[in-house]
């Protein structure tokens, strides 16, 4: 069973969500992505102050096996990306929830975050999947 | 390879196994409007014997042509070698084999190629090769367009020096995709680098800027001004090379303060024979740091679990297998048979061979030039310095030239007229290192006779 944080938000896409104090999201990949994906060798990143909409691609992970995109759980501007990631993309795979964060984002609609999957509903979410 | 065709017993026995009368009733979901029926202006097929007497007859009517004629494709020596040794049945595969590593040989001419490719254009990493040098130039603003997200922009700034002929494949490729091509102004045969003032300005910006080098017409380009102010806008800058040329110009890694980001061009020239438009191949080549957004192939070479050095298909995420409709490209063809010829001809040439063929074509053009040019009715048409290729202006109508040239077996060159009517009766004129000082002196000859007997 995969790890989920009871703080954090998640989607449908496999990313996880937190509000920050100064109003930005942060946003990574779940450690059942990260398992799923398998280890990670690169993590393609967005320019910060670019605008992105509402799913749309905003990264892609990339592993030995597959590459994803990551999308954009909530339209906004990019306000910082894992300078870490660069050099140390398996950082996604060792700490999903906190150093492998991906990047914050200032969402245009702050409200939207509160609307999002909690850690219960992902919960079930993954576990319907692996059913 | 045998070939082994299905028989019509083959064919009954399937349809019969899945339940269908006949091949049509495979088809019938395509509505018969859509349809295109009988093709009427195919003729009957030929047997072998008839289809050989065919072709021996149409090579006839090409004759031998003494070759002034260059425009992207161009007549240089081929040595035996190459051939031989490319068509033995060890390289004898238009394509990279399935379960690639099991073909370590393959695989090493692969490395080899990039390995060639990447040093002539002083940049990091070459794919396995693309399939001609126009569509590898549409795949390199492709690729730009998906690596700049700096300016997001889907503009690439294109000279008006850019072959006429790529242009219109670049836009078919790329118009498709949302991508729109601003042609920047020439003047005096280069690119215009003032115009650069008027352009990309606040909501102008360009994903790319794209340097043909030399250009269509022949003329080196000023690299250095262009790629600078390129990069100053925060754009890309793909060159679009001649790989012959790069033997003795400065490679698109070194052009300005900071080196062009991709390079790309037709291969032809490297061991490759001019017929009849292909088969040809193109390769591409770019900077570490945006690799992952190149299209095709890469070869690497690693180490296997005992230690022992081996070649390995690498990068593959970035393929359409994997990434499906966000792969970098769906062109998957590269020419791995005419590659291999190529990086045989570079291998037996070496550097200093290169150089020497780079020279003379250089020399001939020179001679060429200076011996046409003594006839009254015609002069250079620019001041730029050239590399094998040159504009002329005539004091008449170029095709009727042309025509009367080749009447004697003479391949006078490229009438521009069509493509650059600004120019006037222009002649885009070239020579190789097989063009001797008889060739010259023959080619000029005629001329002088045909211009005597016009006037």
């Amino acid at each position: 069973m995969s790890e989920v944080h009871a703080e954090l938000r998640y989607t449908r896409e496999h990313e996880w969500l937190r509000q920050e104090s100064d109003g930005s999201v942060t946003i990574g990949i779940t450690d059942h992505a990260q398992a799923a994906l398998g280890e990670l060798v690169y993590v393609e990143l967005p320019e910060p102050g670019t605008q992105y909409a509402n799913n749309e691609a905003c990264a892609v992970v990339e592993s030995v096996k597959a590459a994803s995109d990551v999308y954009a759980p909530l339209a906004g501007e990019i306000t910082a990306v894992n300078p870490a990631l660069a050099d140390t993309p398996e950082l996604v795979n060792s700490s999903p929830y906190a150093e492998g964060w991906v990047l914050t984002l200032r969402p245009d609609d702050p409200g939207v975050l509160a609307t999002m999957m909690d850690a219960a509903a992902y919960q079930q979410f993954v576990a319907e999947l692996e059913d | 390879m045998p070939f082994i065709p299905h028989t019509e017993a083959d064919i009954a026995a399937m349809l019969e196994t899945i339940g269908v009368a006949d091949l049509d009733e495979l088809f019938d979901e395509i509505p018969p409007a859509l349809r295109c029926g009988e093709l009427e202006r195919i003729p009957e097929a030929l047997s072998e014997a008839g289809i050989s007497r065919l072709m021996q007859t149409r090579a006839r009517v090409d004759g031998e042509p003494l070759c002034f004629l260059g425009a992207g494709a161009y007549d240089h020596y081929v040595p035996a070698a190459v051939w031989d040794i490319a068509t033995r049945g060890e390289f004898y595969s238009a394509y990279t084999p399935y379960q690639a590593e099991a073909s370590q040989g393959t695989l090493q001419v692969i490395y080899e190629f990039q390995t060639m490719l990447a040093s002539l254009t002083g940049l990091d990493v070459a794919n396995a090769s693309l399939y001609d040098g126009a569509t590898a130039f549409a795949e390199a603003c492709l690729m730009a367009v998906r690596a700049n997200r700096k300016t997001r922009s889907r503009r690439v700034l294109v000279p008006r020096t850019l072959s006429p002929l790529y242009k219109t494949v670049v836009r078919s490729i790329v118009e498709g995709q949302g991508i729109e091509l601003v042609e920047l102004p020439m003047l005096d045969g280069v690119s215009d680098v003032g115009a650069l003032q008027q352009l990309g300005g606040e909501g102008e910006a360009f994903a790319a800027v794209a340097i043909q080098h030399p250009s269509f017409l022949g003329t080196l380009e000023d690299v250095d001004a262009l790629v600078d102010w390129a990069h100053a806008q925060d754009a890309l800058v793909i060159g679009l090379v001649n790989p012959m040329a790069l033997a003795v110009l400065r490679p698109p890694g070194e052009w300005g303060a900071t080196g062009a980001d991709i390079a790309c061009g037709e291969g032809q020239p490297m061991g490759v024979p001019v017929s009849s438009g292909g088969p040809y191949f193109g390769f591409l080549t770019c900077r570490q740091d945006i690799v992952r957004q190149m299209p095709g192939r890469i070869v690497g070479r690693t180490v296997d679990l005992d230690g022992t050095p081996g070649f390995t298909l690498t990068l593959q995420a970035r393929e359409q297998h994997i990434r499906r409709s966000r792969a970098t490209s769906n062109i998957c063809t590269n020419q791995g048979l005419v590659a291999t010829a190529a990086t045989i001809y570079m291998a037996l040439m070496g550097a200093a061979g290169l150089r020497e063929v780079a020279g003379s074509c250089n020399a001939n053009l020179y001679a060429l030039v200076d011996a046409l040019c003594a006839l009254p009715g015609i002069r250079r048409a620019f001041s730029a310095p050239c590399f094998h290729e040159s504009v002329l202006l005539l004091d008449r109508p170029v095709a009727p030239v042309l025509d009367a040239l080749s009447r004697h077996g003479v391949l006078g060159g490229y009438d521009l007229s069509r493509d650059y009517p600004e120019l006037g009766n222009a002649l885009l004129v070239c020579a190789t290192e097989t063009r001797t000082a008889e060739d010259i002196a023959f080619y000029a000859g005629l001329a002088g006779e045909l211009f005597e007997a016009a006037a």
